[in-house]
């Protein structure tokens, strides 16, 4: 066996979206060597896929705005479930993101006396979002990527070499972590390239591995989202919380089958789309929850003026949070109000000029009609719901992203608690920055408090390995092929634990997450270690297992309907269950036959003076008698 | 509906290798993409290809079909007869690595070599202005989805391997134009870009803008500019008689 290729870091980044970009840059700006490990190339990390824009209260559209009223929203979106820490943090400090991302040279669309246009989205009270028409995750990620290029000028200026401080390691995936007395001392993984082994030693980890969309049959997400790093930190010891909260984007492409999923921007209605069904009706009038009643207009006539006069006029239905849209799509489709290929229809064609389109929604025009053979300008879209992202994740300490195991981080996506039960558009780019720049100094603070460097193991290293290489070596008769598995899997969490749920088909599915877990212990893989992507998913698997098992197991304990969990047999939101987190442990991860326990446990009281931003009224939709009391 | 297509891919590594010839099924509105991911689940699993976003958004699945480079991910197999054989290989002008993934580490060197994005000095962030009229110019080429087909149909490096070294291509030809014309970077890119980056040895056969997938005008709006740019600066014969005058170079 070749020796094994060795790295040293301070800190290391798993994942080169916006939050693990935004997190090496503070780190490396805070003087540590931090290295960035990346499942695909520099610069194609999801985050390019977001649409819409960043949500910022900066005022720029409407000086209303502030973040109290930033921060109200998002404790609605996620019906109060979320940590309000960091529903503060992110709420406060979001503009000062946007703003520093113009000094790394990005370019945002621009209000008429200069300033940073900002768009209307669902949930959010005023235009909010800073938007490059609808690429703006790519304008983020570019914009991050060159600020990395950038630094490392700096210290090629200064070292002569571009790496000294701050270095890529693109198409390299971390299959474990390693622990030295509980706490980080490193990560191994694999080259994809050459399927080489590598160690990092490292005494702080940073996770920014995104979602879990890939263990749903249809998802928004790319081959990358496998849960990865709630995975690495299950194994370690943390825990996740808020994992039974699944975010369907309202509005996936439903045709042709092999886009179905692929997402379409919630600008879309922004910008004035409308949804209708099969009888040519905008039915969203009919799917206004309690809660949200006098917000948002019960005509269409009124919906129509808030575009030009919001003060005046309630929201248009179809800007409601995600959720309530996904409800009430799959409910048309349901009653047989649906498209021909199961959808509904999303018009803008009839609502705004085709060169207003154009320029709005390039990315769209281009989308529909070179795959879909749909010109937007002229013609609805058929959509659908499509599995988007997690609001569960790592549980974390709001201020630094530190989770329970010493050392490791996290921030994006791969976090909990910031979205509650629900996120609202726009808010989880704003998320990538604030928490990414937050976790990248919460790790800088830790390492250079510690006295003694932590040692990875011989042992603990070869057990990586050998876990690693085990595909290899299973058993030819009745070897599985992890192309099936992955699809078994896809099929049953579509179906059991979707986007609407039920006690029986949750428990079918926790049997065949069983059944699926003991076969994935013979998977086979052919050929040998270089570019081999059926060894890669095989490895990936074991990630999109331990994560469906959180989904389901949380999803079934709770027994009420709240943003991104719907139960059929609970469908109520109870005031007792906001203040209860389920919370997901995996005891026992070095055995063969762990398996995820959830906990229900306290969700700390919203401090005073956050809850003094809301009416008393609004308060009692979502609290219990005595927390109004105290 | 569905019907057998035929299918040749290359296969190989760094150490040679050859077209492959597969039968494979394909479906109602399917891109080339889904053809060799039924491939890998069904007949070759370990065929390399690189692929991401599925959207035509993130430039990560580009490869050559029937010898022009495209985005796998965007080709839809309508474009074909149903008897017609589609021929896929990698990009030419970068080393393969496996299958239909090559070696693009030259497209990452040549970004390092472009200077960053200057700040205005001054100019607190939040305080930054600008039109949009102004930040449209640049914005169309951020539209670059790096998927690095200009860069590879590029003869000036497709056919000439020795040019590499001084040519930085039209996607980073492009961001030295995007500097350039940003409204508020502060340093002067025009003279590098011909002196550093090799502008003068891009003729302008716009091979670079027919292959983009987002549709950017990377000759008309990027290289003829910044060539014109250079002129004015080099050759403008006031200029050029005050530099003899005073012995500037």
């Amino acid at each position: 066996m070749p020796e094994l290729e060795r790295h040293s870091f301070d800190v290391l980044v798993i994942g080169a979206g916006g939050a693990g970009l935004r997190a090496a840059i503070e780190a490396r700006e805070h003087g540590m060597r931090t290295a960035v490990l990346c499942k695909s190339l520099f610069g194609k990390a999801h985050t390019v896929m977001a649409e819409g824009g960043i949500a910022a209260a900066m005022g720029n559209v409407n000086s209303n705005d502030s973040w109290q009223v930033h921060f109200r929203d998002t404790m609605r979106g996620g019906k109060f479930l979320n940590n309000w820490r960091m529903a503060e943090l992110h709420a406060r400090e979001a503009p000062d993101r946007v703003w520093e991302l113009e000094t790394y040279g990005a370019l945002f669309d621009r209000t008429k006396d200069g300033r940073i246009s900002q768009r209307n989205f669902g949930g959010h009270e005023y235009p909010r979002l800073a938007h490059v028409g609808d690429r703006t995750g790519l304008e983020l990620i570019r914009s991050l990527q060159q600020k990395v290029v950038s630094l490392q000028q700096d210290d090629f200026a200064e070292t002569g070499d571009y790496e000294s401080r701050l270095k890529v390691f693109q198409e390299f995936t971390v299959t474990d972590l390693v622990l030295d007395d509980g706490r980080v001392a490193g990560a191994f993984g694999y080259w994809r390239e050459s399927g080489r082994f590598v160690l990092f030693e490292a005494p702080a980890v940073v996770l920014a591995t995104g979602g879990i969309g890939k263990s749903f049959k249809v998802t928004s997400n790319s081959w990358e989202y496998t849960g990865d790093g709630h995975a690495l930190a299950l194994r370690a010891g943390a825990s996740l919380i808020n994992m039974e909260f699944v975010q369907f984007h309202p509005t996936g492409m439903v045709w042709p089958p092999s886009v179905k999923g692929i997402l379409v921007t919630e600008s879309v209605r922004g910008d004035g789309g409308v949804l209708r069904n099969s009888d040519g009706k905008r039915f969203m009038f009919d799917y206004i929850p309690e809660v949200f009643k006098d917000k948002y207009a019960d005509n269409e006539a009124e919906a129509d003026r808030w575009y030009a006069d919001p003060e005046h006029n309630r929201r248009p239905p179809e800007l409601l949070p995600r959720d309530e849209v996904a409800r009430a799509i799959n409910s048309e489709v349901k009653a047989g109000r649906g498209s021909e290929h199961g959808g509904v229809f999303l018009d803008v064609s009839t609502r705004l000029p085709a060169e207003e389109i154009t320029r709005r929604l390039p990315s769209m025009h281009h989308q529909f009609k070179e795959l879909a053979d749909v010109d937007i300008t002229a013609q609805p879209m058929e959509v659908g719901p499509t599995c988007h992202y997690v609001m569960g994740g790592v549980q974390v300490d709001p201020d630094t992203g530190a989770s329970s195991v010493p050392g490791l981080f996290a921030a994006g996506e791969v976090s909990g608690g910031m979205h509650g039960s629900n996120r609202l558009g726009g808010n989880s780019l704003s998320d990538l920055l604030v928490f990414g720049r937050r976790a990248g100094a919460g790790a800088s603070g830790y390492v250079s408090e510690l006295s003694a460097r932590p040692v990875c193991s011989s042992e603990a290293v070869a057990e990586a390995e050998r876990v690693a290489v085990a595909p290899f070596s299973g058993s030819d008769e009745g070897g599985e092929n992890p192309y099936t598995l992955h699809m078994e899997l896809q099929q049953a969490m579509n179906d059991l634990v979707g986007i609407i749920r039920k006690a029986e088909e949750m428990d079918q599915a926790i049997k065949r997450l069983d059944e699926l877990k003991r076969r994935a212990a013979t998977l086979v893989v052919e050929g040998h270690r270089q570019f081999n992507p059926g060894w890669h998913l095989a490895l990936d698997l074991r990630n999109m297992l331990v994560v469906s098992e959180c989904v389901a197991k949380a999803a079934l304990m709770r027994t009420e309907s709240r943003g991104g969990h719907t139960r059929d047999d609970y469908p109520q939101m109870e005031a007792d269950w906001r203040r209860k987190l389920l919370v997901c442990r995996l005891p026992g991860a070095d055995g063969p036959g762990a398996s995820v326990e959830v906990v229900e446990e306290p969700q700390i009281p919203i401090r005073s003076d956050l809850l003094e931003l809301f009416e008393h009224a609004e308060l009692q939709k979502y609290l219990t008698a005595d927390e109004l009391e105290g | 509906m569905g019907y057998q297509g035929h299918f040749r891919v290359w296969r190989g590594s760094d150490q040679g290798g050859g077209l492959e010839d597969f039968t494979v099924e394909v479906n109602e509105g399917e891109v080339v993409l889904d053809v060799i991911h039924r491939l890998q689940a069904t007949q070759t699993p370990d065929l390399a290809v690189r692929w991401n976003c599925k959207a035509g958004k993130c430039g990560s699945c580009s490869a050559e079909i029937n010898g022009k480079p495209r985005l796998l991910c965007m080709t839809r197999m309508s474009v074909f007869a149903e008897d017609e054989t589609v021929t896929v290989t990698p990009m030419r002008t970068f080393p393969v690595i496996r299958d239909l993934v090559t070696d693009v580490s030259y497209n990452y060197r040549k970004a390092r070599e472009i200077p960053s994005f200057k700040p205005p000095a001054g100019v607190a962030p939040g305080e930054y202005r600008m039109q949009q009229v102004d930040v449209e110019r640049s914005q169309e080429f951020r539209k670059c989805i790096e998927c690095f087909l200009c860069n590879n149909t590029c003869h000036v490096i497709r056919d000439h391997e020795e040019n590499k070294e001084s040519f930085a291509g039209p996607r980073f030809l492009m961001r030295v134009a995007e500097l350039e014309m940003h409204p508020l970077d502060e340093a002067d890119r025009v003279a590098q870009a011909q002196s550093s980056h090799g502008l003068g040895l891009c003729n302008i056969t716009k091979c670079c803008s027919d292959v983009c997938p987002e549709h950017i005008k990377i000759t008309d709006n990027a290289l003829i500019p910044m060539k014109e740019r250079v002129a004015d600066q080099r050759y403008d014969p006031i200029v050029w008689l005050g530099n003899k005058l005073f012995r500037r170079s």
